[in-house]
Formats: structure tokens, C-alpha cells, sequence
């Protein structure tokens, strides 16, 4: 039933950039956005299944991502220096390697 | 790159977007407002339809009417639909009670 996550705090990572149906909780604000994982929060149901009353479904992996406010609004230029964290399930997101 | 070139963000997907300030004050709910509540915890309790569903069934009533109804109107739209997709409710049983209620609150003075 336990999921293995794939990433670990501290780690790089993009989220991806496409726009299933139903109902998904990843916002579009950070889509297509780099952040670092700040804790793993643990498996939990996937929202996408629940949305369709797929009760019955393998819980996902779902961490606590931040991300810095100029990576997601730079043409604001209040506050640059802070940060938004939002929780995101684990299909959800990339490796982003070093470099890019 | 696999992904869309192009991502649609769906009309319930505002955060992020320049907005008026929020004014922070206390909500007094209608009697009916409390009722859709209710409904909705017990929907929910009982495992006949999840949050999420819930949700999913807002954010495809579309922009006119998620914009037009109140929050608790885009609620009971959401669990009415949703309940008609799974077959607990009746189209005709939820129009006749809809005409009871009209003429419920037409006849009152």
C-alpha cells in the first residue's frame, strides 16, 4: 500500500505543464515552474481519482514544494524574495537536474 | 518536450490573478445555505459522493454560471448533477420538487 516517494527535501523540481480533466489541485500558477521539495507529506488519496469517486484507487506520494515569487510572477517586482509553498502530488512533477 | 506548447487555465483557476483586497468580514448563512451544507456532509459521511466530486462538478458548470451563482447555489448545482450521474436522484423527481418549492414560496404572502 506505501508508495515510495521519488524525491526527498531539498531536491529540484519542475512541475509539469498540462491541463487534464476532472478536477486537479495542482494550481495553475506554478505550472511549468521550478521549485525545491521541502518535505515529503506522505501517500494520500489522489484528488484526480477521488474527483470521479474512485474511492478504491493507490494513494500518491504528495509534497510540500516551494517556490521562489519571482520564479512565478517576475514582471511583479513587490516582494521578490518570497516564497509560496503549495502541496503537489508526486505525478505531478520532474527532476530538474543541475544547470537548468 | 511532451507538453503542450499552450496550457489552458480553466475559469475557476484564479489565484495568482490581480483581484480587488479581500474584505475580511463575517458571513451570516441563509437557513437554505446551512441546509446545502448539511446535505453535502451527510452526502459525504455516508460515502455516496467525495469532496472532490464536489468540486470536479463545480468547475464544470462553466464560467456564466460559476460567475452568476452564489457560492452555495454552485454547491447544490454540483451535488444535484452529481447525484443524478450516479442514479440516487431522478430528473423528474428533482424537477417536481423544484416546482413544489416555487410553488411553496409563490404562495407565501
Amino acid at each position: 500500500m506505501t508508495v515510495r516517494p521519488r524525491y526527498r527535501p531539498g531536491q529540484r523540481v519542475r512541475v509539469r505543464r498540462w491541463d487534464p480533466p476532472g478536477h486537479v489541485r495542482t494550481p495553475f500558477y506554478v505550472r511549468g515552474h521550478r521549485g525545491e521539495i521541502v518535505r515529503v507529506i506522505g501517500p494520500m488519496p489522489n484528488p484526480e481519482d477521488l474527483a470521479y469517486g474512485r474511492t478504491d484507487r493507490p494513494p500518491v506520494p504528495v509534497y510540500r514544494v516551494r517556490f521562489r515569487r519571482r520564479e512565478l510572477w517576475p514582471e511583479d517586482p513587490r516582494a521578490q524574495e518570497d516564497t509560496v509553498v503549495a502541496d503537489l502530488c508526486e505525478h505531478w512533477l520532474e527532476p530538474v537536474g543541475s544547470g537548468s | 518536450m511532451a507538453e503542450a506548447e499552450r496550457v489552458v487555465r480553466r475559469h475557476h483557476d484564479m489565484g495568482g490573478l490581480p483581484a480587488g483586497p479581500v474584505e475580511p468580514v463575517e458571513h451570516a448563512h441563509a437557513p437554505w445555505e446551512k441546509k446545502v451544507d448539511a446535505i453535502l456532509r451527510l452526502l459525504v459521511g455516508k460515502g455516496v459522493m467525495t469532496l472532490d466530486e464536489l468540486r470536479r462538478g463545480i468547475e464544470e458548470l462553466g464560467p456564466g454560471a460559476y460567475d452568476e451563482l452564489a457560492y452555495f447555489e454552485r454547491w447544490i448545482s454540483s451535488i444535484s448533477n452529481i447525484l443524478l450521474e450516479k442514479g440516487v436522484i431522478e430528473v423528474a423527481e428533482l424537477g417536481a420538487a423544484i416546482e413544489a418549492a416555487r410553488a411553496r414560496r409563490e404562495a407565501t404572502p
